[in-house]
């Protein structure tokens, strides 16, 4: 008889698995109610501690080559097929489908970090252009990655709705701070450790678990977020989340679970640069 | 108690009691826990504020640059009056003239400039050197000089040349700058010889002892600013002289300056708790203090792109 061995469920900022300052956790139940784990609950203090990490990693994530992330998006996809049965047995048990269902969902998300990949050192080409004007100039219209941006997950999807959500973030060199859904956010720890194994500097992608309507207000009104991914939330949490970002004038946005470079165009922002001829 | 031969320092210094590093690491780490929150953490941040010695300290440094830090100094805040000043501005040598005037044009003349001496970092110059790198400063304007000890004489034993310099240095300074002593407690090793590196410093003059340069790390660690609070209340109780404390180096965020004033409180006791006997010699952390400021007053987390870059 051998006791097995539970994983701790925690957070994932800068790179490290801390528990939350606060130290608190919170209960998960499967579909029919009954007790799964323990995640962690994090706090306002361990938002703001995310949002310094993303910010310290932002230079170094969007100064890297295009290419560069599109092979560590890649490298996400590699690993997470390699740990696919565990993604598979972990939806299984939180969402209550069947395991061809969570196969399927496991699949979907692995090819979203392949297709974003993909998008990487394409977007400037495509959503770029070279504008006409009148004078001896160029002038260059160029996507740029917008800083750290702030994203609360889908509730209803634990593994897929997470990964739609940060790949288009981080594929142009922005920064994540996501909150998981608050019912199924055990996938989104696991995603952690994949993402902790796919050589993404440390503080690029920074996972919270917890309780959504405690961390929505302070993400919308903390002057170091750039832009909200706001589709995890409520109409009402959406709503006060906007008011509260006026401030400094975040983005926000709020998709359906769809893949398209629409999500990567969300956040970035269009710079224009003119650059005189024969120079 | 020292009347500066080799004999009387180590006499006197055999009188110190030794220091239980374990016990001194523990009641740092102890202290460190505690939590101070909302109308005592306002009045901490901005304590600290006015205890800052606004450093800049590199070989880039330029005219523009110390301007710009005196005009942070006076006005940490442009946007907020109610913020305090800091309490000096800490500067090479040959920045201080530039330090003085600006500060005098900005309306910070109440604010004394530092200057680091005697071959700062090192301290490996002869006496001659320290002694024109002294009086140059002070001549310029200077109204604190941090000086470094030879941490080469104190760690082969030869006390009486460590204690004979501090001496010379303080003779110097004598009713015309404050004296602030370097340690670097980072080269020192052990915490026994931060006591006895102390207890030399305030014996031969010093008006305050400072823990690092900021160029060797460890710098100013929990239990080494520990250890030198407790020579001061002892120095205090031995001699009714208060003599002052200055860490620096490593200290960024606010959570760490308030641990420090937690140390200082609980430690020398409330009289510290001022800019003339307590100074935190940092550059990062005022924005960091800054930026918790804005959060008690607005309610919501600040961002760098609300603070002056430096």
């Amino acid at each position: 008889m051998r006791i097995d061995v539970k994983k701790t469920y925690k957070l994932f900022i800068g790179g490290a698995f801390p528990r939350s300052e606060s130290g608190r956790t919170y209960e998960i139940a499967n579909s029919k109610g009954i007790f799964i784990a323990n995640p962690a609950q994090a706090s306002r203090k361990d938002l703001r501690d995310a949002v310094v990490s993303a910010r310290a990693a932002f230079t170094g994530w969007s100064g890297a080559t295009a290419f560069n992330r599109g092979q560590i998006l890649y490298r996400a996809a590699e690993i997470m097929e390699g740990r696919a049965a565990q993604f598979v047995d972990e939806i299984v048990a939180v969402e209550g489908i069947s395991s061809t269902a969570a196969k399927k969902q496991v699949q979907e998300a692995i090819d979203a970090w392949v297709w974003y990949s993909g998008w990487c050192d394409k977007i400037g080409s495509i959503y770029g252009s070279t504008n006409q004007v009148s004078g001896a100039f160029y002038n260059f219209t160029i996507p740029e990655p917008i800083g750290v941006v702030g994203a609360f997950a889908p509730q209803k999807s634990s593994l897929l709705g997470l990964v739609q959500t940060i790949a288009p973030i981080i594929a142009t060199g922005n920064t994540v701070v996501v909150v998981a859904s608050q019912k199924l956010p055990l996938s989104a720890i696991t995603l952690a450790e994949v993402l902790a194994t796919s050589d993404l500097p440390g503080g690029v992608v920074n996972i919270l678990t917890g309780i959504t309507a405690e961390l929505a207000p302070w993400m919308g009104s903390h002057m170091d977020v750039d832009a909200v991914d706001a589709s995890g939330l409520t109409a009402a949490q959406d709503k006060e989340l906007r008011i509260a970002g006026t401030e400094n004038l975040k983005r926000i946005s709020t998709f359906k679970a769809e893949t398209s470079p629409q999500r990567i165009l969300a956040f970035m922002e269009q710079k224009t640069v003119w650059h005189p001829i024969g120079i | 108690m020292i009347d500066g031969t080799a004999n009387s320092i180590k006499s006197f210094l055999k009188t110190l009691s030794p220091v239980d590093q374990v016990g001194a690491e523990a009641r740092a780490a102890m202290l460190a826990t505690r939590s101070i929150k909302t109308s005592s953490k306002s009045w901490a941040i901005d304590m600290a504020i006015s205890m800052i010695d606004l450093t800049t300290l590199e070989g880039a440094d330029t005219a523009g640059k110390v301007k710009a830090i005196c005009n942070k100094a006076v006005r940490p805040d442009p946007s907020d009056p109610t913020v305090p000043h800091v309490g000096a501005i800490c500067v090479y040598n040959d920045m201080v003239k530039i330090a003085r005037t600006h500060l005098d044009a900005a309306g910070g003349r109440d604010i004394p400039v530092a200057a680091v001496s005697t071959a700062f970092p090192s301290g490996r110059a002869s006496l001659e050197v320290k002694r024109v790198d002294t009086e140059d400063a002070i001549a310029h304007g200077a109204a604190e000089i941090d000086m470094v000890i030879d941490r080469g004489a104190f760690l082969s034993g030869d006390l009486e040349k460590v204690y004979s310099e501090i001496q010379y240095i303080k003779s110097l300074c004598e009713g015309r700058a404050h004296l602030k002593v370097i340690l670097e407690t980072g080269e020192l090793v052990t915490l026994d010889n931060v006591r006895k590196a102390s207890f030399l410093a305030m014996a031969a003059g010093a008006d305050f002892i400072k823990t690092s340069t900021g160029k060797v790390a460890p710098a100013a660690t929990a239990p080494v600013v520990l250890v030198m609070l407790e020579a001061v209340r002892d120095w205090y109780a031995m001699t009714g002289v208060k003599i002052g404390v200055k860490p620096a180096g490593g200290i960024r965020t606010t959570k760490d300056a308030i641990k420090q004033l937690v140390l200082v409180n609980e430690t020398a006791g409330p009289e510290w708790l001022n800019p003339q006997l307590f100074r935190i010699g940092a550059s990062a952390l005022l924005n960091d203090l800054l930026m918790q400021r804005m959060k008690l007053r607005d309610g919501h987390y600040a961002g760098p792109n609300y603070v002056t870059l430096d």
